[in-house]
């Protein structure tokens, strides 16, 4: 469709063009409209680049582009591939949607410093498609550590005690795990391969053969612990604290582009610098689908105990993201489609259900579960959106979450773990445990007695906030009727 | 024992500058009055000012300034003169310590007009309070 | 006048000084651009000087008065002194135009003296890095430290007692190094390096040990002159107590220089076998170095005075940088090359910072950093790249000489230095987020309660921009800049640069 040096100009503009927008929005804080179209314009060129780079991609071309040689033999550069794809496709999409629904969430509450919040949102997902579109390790963690620097004020929004505490323990989590074990990691594997650029293919990896395999395991370790956005159990707990921010960003951090930057990295990671054969002959893809097992078990129980909607959420996070994990550790191609469909699957269930948990704040002031009673009935499109995002993470057809399970059963089988298989299943059981209550309750359930007649006065959301998670989750729904749209890009990742 | 007592006396000025310089430590390092630092910093210099000068000295030979024989001949071997460059070096030195022991003073001056006093032990503890 | 640049590069302070010394009637808009005038100059030979080196990649030697060099002193400009020139004379610049509000607030008389001892300062600095000659060396390296004494005995307080004790262990460090050049002087009958290279690297002398004492003599005196742990108690004191404008000036590179003449010590006059092979402290300085790199954050940790945080942050650095240096492997040494730019590019920035802080609010502790992003956002934005950047965070410059150092140091299985580096990495990130928070939330106990309902906003209303004059911002701004370039331009920087000084024998 277009030249070819256009397609080497078009990831660099996807990533200039929210790099660009932070100092827009910065100095356009006076004018909030002004503020706003900047925010929508960097978002409408970067999903436009994407998806012009997506045609491409298709039609079986991968671009490179050296930005800057930073080192030598070491460079910032970009490389765009099916697998980097996928997650940009679906950052850049959530960017627009989010933005519209930041934007109803934050005049809705009349919150303070939407500058900078804006100008950060921008940045953050900067981050996110330099992370999707890095070409190695060091571009990676580059933009890993950016996204770290710039969601913090995002997560410290409410400046108030609770903030400071949660985004303490986000900080420490994310920076003690990227600089004490990603940056030895990513230095040792410098000096011992000489390079720290990702393979071509999920097989074969760059590891050099003849490195130690104690080298090679603690290596291993050292990236899945050390990308601690990935929320693997014990790395998780700034999940949950870092839900105290503003809705939106909570819908930023848990959906789109923190933990799955978490993820992508861990994923990119395991197949692209450690490859499948090797991580098969080390027996390390079992090693972490068990230890990532654990970590679904545990967070879907922490799940169930918890009243208040976004720390229920945040579990549900930390427990579906090792779904991801999980089925790349599995290693069997059924296994990796399911894993890798399921950045997709979960992002807009998960965006959807954040959502519906600031509308439900906005319009209702309600925060915990069991206030929720009757609820469903005054604001019907929130709960109806919510209840199907909830069928997404249940993985029940025909919303996208079913087409992850199926494929995630799929390569349990193939890889003949039936461990794993009753994992699978009774987390299902687990998540409907802890998503259904909620549904029924608003719903069937009675409003609290003693806050009687407050479910007169509550009505839905303003449309600017209900309009992005109607959106989601049609999208959701979408993506399990027609799974193939995503799924050609899942497959072109494997050989 | 000979043999250690043949190295003292063979490298006298050595042991004397080495003498002189722990002296100069200890009075900048374990007194307590600053004017008295002082003193063991010039102490300190002065040995090594001597250790310098005396590394140029040989036995037998004269000033560094070219002599002439009876015959009116210029005298051009080396051995005969006293090697210059140390001396050189350490008017320099001199210079550099006279300086520093200027602005040394110049300091305590000023410490004892603000703490009232130029021992450490009291304008710590002022400066604690 | 091109083959005159690198005298040019130290006589051009000297004279500056001296005029500004004769010139107090002119007042002090005229000492101010005099001094800005002289050091753009100076800087200007040295990117001459550099260019020249670059033009044939090798070393620019500078006789003075024409002496050949056993007579006569030589100045020699290669890869590694030509950087260092234009950094030091680069930051000299910087911290000149930044000086002046906070130097004639420090300073309301005399404005003129205080500049000569600036400029004097400078022309001490830049002369220990272009000499070739070991005494020459010794008598700028007393240059820099008289006129730094005048200058931190200008600050405000107690700086006094803190100038005395910098002046005590200044004169211990310089006089062994003095101390040092003589035995070699024994043994070698030059004090020309090049030549000093030459014959020290005869078998008989390799095992002397009188070589040795003096190796051991000149190598602690510049250790006490850069703060190595356990020889760094003067440094966060002395640096704490001065005036703005000083310490912005001697912080980044007093030390950056006494690292700078430890590697043309150890490479230069000596050589990477003997220090490896035949001194073979590695081991123990690289314990050292990370004892520093520890303890030095740690204590910066537990400081609550900004600048004397930042002065115990140097101490961690000069271990990063001893430890880069003693490693024993090419990138050990690339890093701390790199280090040595990075380190004086990063703590001037932050001084800068903390010192248009304490401008513009009169606080030195952590308070001064409450509402900085409303108060001064560009003041702010620069404190940020700085502390990126001592924390390691790329692609500011810090980062990458982090990741030289641990390069290095796996390459030489130095894993404790690696440890180190990774600790003191995560305590400066701590250090740097607890003043982040304390800029973003400032203190809870007024704040906390104050904003119930329903944003729980914990920042008061609205407060007013005060940001730091253009004369300070504009250098902070460059230097912000510098600090992000030499990050993203590491790989010219190594290529066109430290590779050529990297020393045979790795």
């Amino acid at each position: 469709m277009f030249s070819e040096s256009f397609y080497q100009l078009a990831p660099v503009v996807a990533l200039c063009a929210s790099l660009a927008a932070v100092p827009l929005i910065a100095l356009s804080g006076g004018r909030p409209n002004l503020r706003e179209f900047w925010t929508f314009a960097a978002a409408a060129v970067k999903f436009i680049m994407v998806l012009a780079l997506a045609g491409w991609v298709l039609a079986g071309n991968v671009v490179e582009v050296e930005l800057i040689r930073l080192l030598p033999g070491l460079s910032l550069s970009l490389r765009v591939d099916p697998f980097g794809l996928v997650f940009a496709l679906v950052a850049s999409l959530l960017w627009i949607i989010a933005a519209t629904y930041t934007i109803g969430y934050m005049r809705g509450l009349n919150e303070h410093a939407q500058t900078r919040f804006m100008a950060c949102f921008a940045l953050s997902l900067g981050a996110a498609i330099g992370v999707a579109f890095s070409a190695n390790l060091l571009t990676m963690y580059v933009f890993y550590e950016m996204l770290s620097l710039a969601t913090y004020p995002l997560v410290a929004h409410h400046q108030d005690k609770e903030s400071r505490s949660g985004a303490r323990k986000y900080l420490a989590f994310l920076l003690g795990g990227s600089v004490g074990l990603v940056l030895p990691a990513m230095i040792v594997l410098f000096t011992l391969a000489g390079s720290l650029q990702f393979a071509d293919n999920i097989s074969s990896g760059m590891i050099p053969a003849g490195i130690g395999e104690p080298v090679v395991v603690v290596l291993f370790f050292a990236f899945l612990f050390g990308f601690a956005k990935n929320g693997i159990m014990p790395m998780h707990a700034w999940l949950p604290g870092a839900m105290v921010a503003p809705t939106p960003v909570s819908a930023l951090l848990h959906a789109v582009a923190v933990v799955k930057v978490g993820v992508f990295c861990t994923t990119r990671v395991m197949l692209y610098v450690f490859g499948v054969d090797l991580l098969d002959e080390l027996n390390l893809g079992l090693i972490t689908a068990y230890i990532v097992s654990f970590t679904i078990i545990m967070a879907s129980v922490i799940a169930l105990t918890k009243d208040n909607l976004k720390a229920r959420l945040a579990y549900s996070t930390v427990s579906q993201l090792s779904y991801i994990i999980l089925g790349v550790a599995l290693l069997s191609p059924a296994a990796i489609q399911g894993g890798l469909i399921h950045i997709v699957n979960h992002a807009f269930a998960k965006i959807t259900l954040f959502f519906c948990a600031g509308a439900i704040y906005v319009a209702a002031h309600k925060k915990n579960i069991s206030e929720m009673g009757g609820l469903g009935r005054v604001m019907p499109v929130t709960f109806t959106a919510f209840a199907v995002a909830s069928l997404s993470m249940i993985g029940a057809p025909p919303v996208g979450g079913f087409i992850t399970k199926w494929y995630l059963l799929l390569g349990a089988l193939e890889a003949e773990q039936l461990a794993i298989v009753v994992v699978l299943l009774a987390s299902t059981l687990l998540n409907v445990a802890y998503f259904a209550p909620v549904v029924y309750k608003a719903f069937f359930g009675q409003p609290a007695a003693d806050g009687a007649g407050t479910a007169g006065g509550i009505r839905e959301a303003p449309a600017i906030m209900l309009v992005p998670l109607v959106v989601t989750a049609i999208i959701s729904v979408l993506l399990g009727i027609f799974p193939d749209v995503m799924m050609q890009f899942v497959r072109m990742v494997l050989p | 024992m000979d043999e250690i007592f043949h190295i003292v006396i063979a490298k006298y000025n050595y042991w004397a500058a080495l003498v002189l310089l722990f002296i100069g430590l200890y009075g900048m390092i374990a007194k307590n009055n600053l004017m008295k630092k002082i003193i063991g910093m010039v102490i300190f210099q002065t040995a090594i000012l001597l250790f310098f000068v005396s590394i140029g000295v040989k036995r037998g030979a004269t000033v560094p300034i070219i002599e002439y024989t009876a015959d009116h001949q210029p005298l051009l071997e080396a051995a005969a003169y006293a090697n210059p460059l140390p001396h050189v070096l350490i008017l320099t030195a001199i210079v550099v310590g006279v300086a520093t022991l200027g602005v040394a003073l110049a300091i305590i001056q000023k410490i004892q007009r603000v703490h009232g006093t130029i021992e450490e032990d009291e304008i710590l503890a002022e400066m604690r309070q | 006048m091109i083959d005159q640049a690198p005298i040019l590069i130290i006589i051009i302070p000297l004279v500056a000084a001296l005029l500004l010394t004769l010139t107090g009637s002119l007042g002090d808009r005229w000492a101010y651009g005099l001094l800005i005038a002289a050091l753009a100059a100076s800087l200007g030979c040295a990117l001459a000087a550099l260019a020249a080196v670059l033009d044939g990649n090798q070393a620019v030697h500078y006789r003075l008065a024409d002496w050949p060099p056993p007579l006569g002193i030589e100045l020699v400009i290669d890869h590694l002194s030509g950087v260092v020139l234009v950094l030091i004379a680069g930051c000299a610049l910087l911290t000149a135009i930044y000086s002046r509000h906070p130097a004639s607030q420090d300073n309301p008389d005399r404005l003129n003296l205080y500049y000569a001892l600036f400029a004097l300062l400078v022309t001490g600095l830049l002369g220990m890095t272009a000499t070739g000659d070991v005494f020459n060396l010794y008598v700028l390296l007393e240059i820099s430290a008289l006129s730094s004494y005048g200058l931190l005995a200008r600050g405000r307080g107690p700086a006094y007692y803190a100038t005395f004790k910098y002046l005590i262990v200044g004169t211990i460090g310089a006089c062994f190094y003095l101390l040092g050049v003589g035995y070699l002087y024994i043994m070698t009958g030059t004090l020309n390096m090049a030549e000093l290279a030459e014959i020290l690297s005869r078998p008989e002398l390799q095992e002397s040990v009188s070589v040795r004492i003096g190796f051991t003599l000149i190598i602690l005196g510049v250790w006490i002159k850069m703060a190595l742990f356990p020889l760094h108690a003067w440094l966060p004191n002395a640096y704490s107590k001065a005036g703005t404008t000083t310490a912005c000036l001697i912080a980044p590179l007093m030390t950056k220089v006494s690292v700078y003449i430890m590697l043309r010590m150890m490479f230069t006059v000596f050589s990477a076998d003997y220090i490896f092979n035949r001194i073979a402290w590695s081991e123990l300085v690289i314990y050292l170095a990370s004892t520093a790199a520890v303890v030095g954050m740690l204590t910066a940790f537990a400081q609550r005075d900004l600048r004397k945080m930042l002065g115990y942050i140097i101490v961690a650095e000069i271990g990063y940088l001893a430890g880069g240096a003693w490693l024993a492997t090419e990138a050990g040494f690339t890093g701390a090359v790199y280090h040595l730019l990075a380190d004086g590019l990063m703590t001037l920035c932050l001084f800068m910072v903390v010192g248009a802080i304490i401008y513009r609010t009169g606080l030195t502790t952590a308070a001064a950093m409450r509402h900085i992003f409303q108060r001064m956002p560009v003041t702010a934005v620069v404190f940020l790249v700085g502390a990126a950047s001592i924390i390691g965070l790329p692609p500011t410059c810090g980062f990458f000489s982090k990741f030289y150092l641990i390069q290095g140091a796996v390459q030489a299985g130095a894993w404790v230095f690696v440890a180190a580096l990774l600790i003191s990495s995560l305590l400066a990130a701590l250090i740097f987020f607890r003043l982040l928070e304390v800029a973003f939330f400032g203190r809870f106990d007024e704040a906390a309660g104050a904003a119930p309902g329903a944003g729980g906003h914990g920042a008061a209303g609205p407060v007013a921009v005060a940001e730091a004059p253009w004369s300070m911002l504009l250098p902070m701004v460059l230097t912000a800049i510098a600090v992000l370039g030499l990050g993203l331009y590491t790989n010219e920087v190594v290529t066109y640069f430290i590779r050529w000084s990297v020393p045979a024998g790795f």
